[in-house]
């Protein structure tokens, strides 16, 4: 008997550590999710305020301003169909260039200027980072159907 | 003529693969000799033919043949030698070549290496490694032939991708490679002892020497890799979480489980069932990578939507092999059995818990990597998971199992008191603790995680220095020679241990002390970044052979003492109009100087990054130590038995 409510207690302190171990995760999971939104999105207010998300799209040509003294950067990313102005301070990557495919990730501030922490540019010049290639593909969608009214 | 002869070559070897195994596979259902050979030596052909087609590839990138679209699509006649020849695994239809030759190369050296094994085990060994040949070859065949014709032929070729023109590229993928595929050895032993339903230590003893070579393949490869995106991506990172690492990084764990289950099966008779099983997922996590970083699926999930056949392929392909592994697990686990007994506290209760959390971290990485591909497939939406959410998740789950690793090593098999285990450790562990909480306040910083990260190596090194003072207290004759003769096993276990410990201190080092600063500076500008001067002399452009480049020259001083001299680069590859970094650094034993160009922002400044990197190359040099562990342990005679058996079998 005794071995037995041994091995017991022994299945039930693992289950235990288990469950607290996938609680640990899942919420670190949910915390750390970033999720992404197209120019049109966020002009119509569906993105959050104060959390950190994704934006993608095109860099708008004859867009970026840079300062006189410092490393930040101004530039507009659009869908084609709407666009959002991106301050970021430091360096762009290899293969950010006006007119090409560009993600960008930091939160909205109170000024309607979205803040990216992070720009990301991919490794090809053909490529195009699928969120952006996703933003265009939508804000065409939206444009026909409009159209078709 | 050549491309044809590849695919010629590639046909046959499946023709083989099959042959290797329809015979190993009768030849062990009826016990026939005949059969089996014919399978040992259909696994050769296959072997020989693999390689030729993996040749004529390599001959058509060295002759610059843009007949063939693979050849056309990734290489260009500008592209110096060593990189054409890197170009034949610089795409999918190649890697997948690649892979299915390596995969031959392990299948050679078993047959080669395996005399000692029971004819029957062997050929059903050999029947399942001929089981995924088949599978790869037929997938390059249908739906991924490198040796496709481009009619008319491309004038010249359209260039490897400029990040790949790297001498990494020369080394990580088939060391990576090796690695990876080195797990369906193992794989293979679990498929060959379920099918014979009979698990001994000797089989352990047996499976343990291609796990832990394997094992240090991949090891190795993996540093490869992150020692290449520190220098070449130029922003600094060694480890981005990125699903491409991860791909790599779920086998690792998992294979780390594996040799150590395998431990305990070997001396214990223990762990059979969970052994085999993470031998069956340490392979089809293998095959899981592969398949995500070279598939596309990471660039768009929508990549299988313009070639099904691929995508359809490497879901039926997982599908059976994983599914196939485990219906037969379930079959036949119960008449493996479970094995020897053993306490609640215990090696083998210390070794399963941190198995567990192995497998636990592998999965929370698989999560983390899978996830919004599966959201994204579904059309539910687009999101990424930020590296926080990893870091987050594997510091909690490695401090127990670190905090364990040391106490493992005095834990007695079977049974062992708590209290004489901490009397034995206390000196480590106060040692430990003590050193982590004064050492960051001495350096000038403290924070929680830093003191943490300090603990853990502090841990590890403690604990081995205590063991091994034990070990040798008890030596006749001088240190060093007693140090010698220590069992290789263990030498082997307390160096990959102290390879862990390096590595900490490494990460813990780099996260805490790094000094990183962006900064906009024109030639003639100095800055001063930690404790040293970094002034930007000249900027010059300089050619290279299919690129031109900006040169920078900055001179670092220290207190006026002249340091070093740094030459980053901006590359401008021609082909692809594409422009890449090129970091200089300096690397030493406690500091990494690092200067890598952005952009020019102006007529004359550059945005500029500079980086102190402490202790960041004890990183990999904690991984090699690891593999160099795994080496020692390889050389412990109880494996060289092996050679005898193999002998006495020959003779007789």
């Amino acid at each position: 008997m005794k071995a037995r409510h041994k091995r017991i207690a022994i299945i039930v302190a693992g289950l235990v550590a288990l469950g607290i171990a996938a609680a640990l995760v899942l919420n670190a999971f949910r915390s750390n999710l970033v999720f992404f939104y197209t120019p049109t999105q966020v002009s119509k207010g569906e993105a959050p305020k104060g959390t950190s998300f994704r934006i993608g799209g095109l860099v708008e040509q004859g867009s970026l301003k840079r300062a006189e003294n410092s490393l930040d950067a101004h530039f507009f990313v659009t869908d084609t169909v709407q666009r959002i102005e991106v301050v970021y301070s430091g360096i762009l990557p290899d293969l950010f260039k006006e007119g090409k495919g560009v993600v960008a990730q930091g939160k909205l501030g109170a000024d309607g200027l979205f803040h990216a922490d992070q720009v990301l540019a991919k490794h090809d010049e053909n490529y195009m980072p699928p969120e952006a290639a996703d933003a265009l593909k939508q804000a065409q969608k939206a444009q026909k159907t409009l159209e078709a009214k | 003529m050549i491309p044809e002869l590849g695919q010629f070559a590639l046909i046959l070897a499946l023709l083989l693969a099959a042959a290797q195994s329809v015979f190993s596979f009768t030849g062990a259902a009826r016990h026939n000799e005949i059969w089996m050979t014919a399978g040992v030596s259909s696994a050769r052909g296959q072997f020989f033919f693999t390689g030729m087609a993996f040749l004529c590839l390599g001959y058509a990138f060295y002759a610059n043949d843009f007949s063939v679209l693979y050849v056309a699509s990734n290489s260009n006649s500008a592209l110096p030698l060593q990189y054409r020849l890197a170009a034949i695994w610089g795409g999918h239809e190649g890697s997948m070549l690649l892979w299915t030759t390596t995969l031959a190369l392990w299948t050679v050296a078993v047959t080669v290496f395996s005399r000692h094994l029971p004819a029957v085990f062997r050929a059903r060994l050999l029947g399942t490694m001929g089981l995924i040949s088949i599978g790869f070859l037929a997938f390059i065949l249908f739906s991924s032939n490198p040796f496709d014709r481009l009619i008319p032929a491309a004038m010249d070729g359209r260039d490897l991708n400029p990040l790949l023109q790297d001498p990494g590229m020369v080394f990580h993928p088939p060391v990576l490679y090796m690695g990876y595929v080195g797990f369906s050895v193992a794989f293979g032993f679990a498929i060959a002892a379920l099918l014979g339903g009979e698990l001994s230590p000797e089989w352990a003893r047996w499976t343990r020497t291609w796990t832990t070579v394997a094992w240090m393949f991949l090891t190795v490869g993996i540093a490869f890799g992150s020692k290449w995106a520190y220098y070449e991506l130029g922003w600094g990172g060694w480890w981005f979480w990125d699903a491409v690492e991860n791909a790599s990084f779920m086998p690792w764990l998992v294979g780390t489980a594996l040799i150590h289950s395998l431990a305990v099966t070997e001396k214990r008779d223990a762990f059979k069932l969970w052994t085999v099983l993470l031998a069956i997922f340490a392979f089809s996590l293998s095959l899981l990578g592969t398949f995500l970083v070279r598939s596309g699926v990471l660039t768009s999930v929508h990549a299988f939507a313009t070639d099904p056949k691929r995508g359809l392929f490497i879901l039926a392909f997982l599908a059976l092999v994983i599914g196939g592994a485990l219906t037969l697990f379930a079959l036949r686990a119960p008449r493996v059995g479970l094995g020897g007994r053993f306490g609640m506290v215990s090696r083998e209760s210390f070794l399963l818990t941190n198995n567990v959390i192995m497998v636990a971290a592998a999965g929370a990485v698989m999560l983390g990597t899978l996830y919004p591909l599966f959201l994204d497939a579904l059309g539910m939406g687009k999101i990424s998971v930020g590296p926080p959410y990893f870091d987050t998740v594997f510091v909690p789950l490695m401090m127990p199992a670190i905090f364990l690793m040391g106490l493992a090593i005095f834990a007695r098999w079977k049974n062992t008191e708590l209290p004489a285990l901490a009397i034995r450790l206390k000196w480590a562990f106060a040692v430990s603790v003590v050193t982590a909480l004064i050492l960051p306040l001495v350096m000038g910083k403290w924070t929680p995680l830093i003191s943490l990260g300090l603990l853990m190596a502090l841990w590890i090194l403690t604990t081995a220095v205590v063991s091994l003072r034990e070990r040798l207290l008890k030596r006749q004759g001088s240190w060093l020679t007693a140090l010698i003769n220590l069992p290789r096993a263990y030498q082997g276990m307390i160096v990959a241990h102290l390879g862990v410990a390096a590595f900490i201190t490494g990460v813990t080092m780099v996260k805490g002390y790094e000094v990183e600063q962006d900064l906009r500076m024109s030639p003639g500008d100095t800055a001063q970044v930690g404790s040293y001067q970094f002034r930007f002399d000249s900027i010059h452009d300089e050619p290279g052979p299919n690129y031109t480049a900006a040169r920078a020259h900055f001179s670092v001083t220290r207190n006026g003492n002249p340091v070093t001299v740094l030459e980053p680069e901006k590359r401008m590859y021609t082909v692809q109009t594409m422009p890449m970094t090129e970091a200089a650094i300096e690397p030493g034993l406690v500091n990494d100087l690092y200067v890598s160009l952005g952009e020019p922002v102006s007529n004359q400044a550059w945005a500029v990054r500079i980086y102190i990197k402490p202790f960041v190359q004890w990183i990999w040099a904690g991984c090699l130590m690891m593999a160099a562990g795994g080496f020692l342990a390889l050389l412990d005679p109880r494996y060289r038995r092996r050679n005898k058996d193999q002998q006495e079998g020959e003779k007789a």
